[in-house]
């Protein structure tokens, strides 16, 4: 199949902004946080980190319109959680890899155990 | 959950430390577990190329660049990351390095096998790999439909 067919899918082009979302060090950080401690405020979010509550609100942005978090109001404040749904998405490739390394550590299992010498 | 970067396999092998380094290094034993055609043996600094014998990705070529070989203890070397779509320039993308490690374990040596680099891949390289599984993408239209209809 061709380059241009590649980028033409629909899956291709659903999934390229989740891994440009994924693709800064602060945003990876931020989904790390808030799937370790689960929902959380801007306010504690930008807690003990050098990054500035503008950033944090900027970087949320980003992640919301990827569809990979979003932000609920909570009296004065915004509560912010991850769409696991999106993530586990973003795992997808790993996961294809990561089969392709069991299939081929089976086969060498099997070698092994086949050819002992 | 979170960590895009690395893939880490761990097997326990029912075989001595040599006998496993030699599997893994020897290029007529590896092209027999991990099928490929291997038209040279691994040597540190040199490019190993191949023909993949996988049903289905007999078009793919095999090529790698070994960066280590401790001997049996550490065989590592760097390559693309799923470069199987035909007609595509590969060489001029980041690499991904696959490292071997392998130590004495009560009835064999336990390999482990980490694969790290992919944030460094291009997102339109990982957004492929999408676009190759559909299954997944058949559980997420099924999640999809009964998010719409609860």
């Amino acid at each position: 199949m061709s380059r241009a067919k590649a980028f033409a899918s629909p899956q291709a082009r659903r999934a390229a902004p989740l891994f440009a979302a994924l693709g800064d060090e602060t945003r990876l950080l931020l989904v790390a946080r808030l799937s370790a401690n689960g929902p959380e405020s801007i306010t504690a979010l930008s807690e003990g980190s050098d990054v500035t509550r503008q950033a944090v609100t900027k970087h949320l942005g980003v992640l919301a319109r990827a569809g990979l978090a979003r932000g609920q109001s909570r009296g004065r404040e915004r509560i912010w959680q991850l769409e696991p749904g999106r993530l586990s998405e973003a795992r997808e490739y790993l996961d294809q890899i990561s089969r392709q390394w069991d299939v081929a550590l089976d086969r060498l299992r099997t070698f092994l155990e086949n050819e002992p010498r | 959950m979170t960590n895009t970067d690395h893939i880490e396999k761990q097997i326990l092998l029912r075989a001595p430390r040599a006998r496993v380094w030699r599997a893994l290094t020897d290029a007529a034993e590896f092209g027999r577990w991990f099928q490929v055609v291997l038209e040279t043996g691994f040597a540190v600094g040199k490019r190993t190329t191949g023909k993949i014998t996988v049903p289905g990705y007999e078009h793919v070529t095999f090529e790698a660049t070994v960066e280590r070989m401790d001997h049996e203890r550490l065989f590592s070397f760097r390559w693309h990351p799923y470069a199987v779509e035909p007609g595509v320039d590969y060489s001029k993308e980041p690499t991904t390095l696959v490292e071997f490690r392998l130590e004495d374990q009560r009835g064999g040596t336990l390999l482990t096998v980490v694969e790290s680099g992919f944030d460094r891949i291009p997102v339109q390289r990982r957004a492929l790999a999408f676009r190759m599984n559909s299954g997944g993408w058949d559980a997420q239209a099924e999640n999809i439909r009964r998010h719409v209809e609860s």
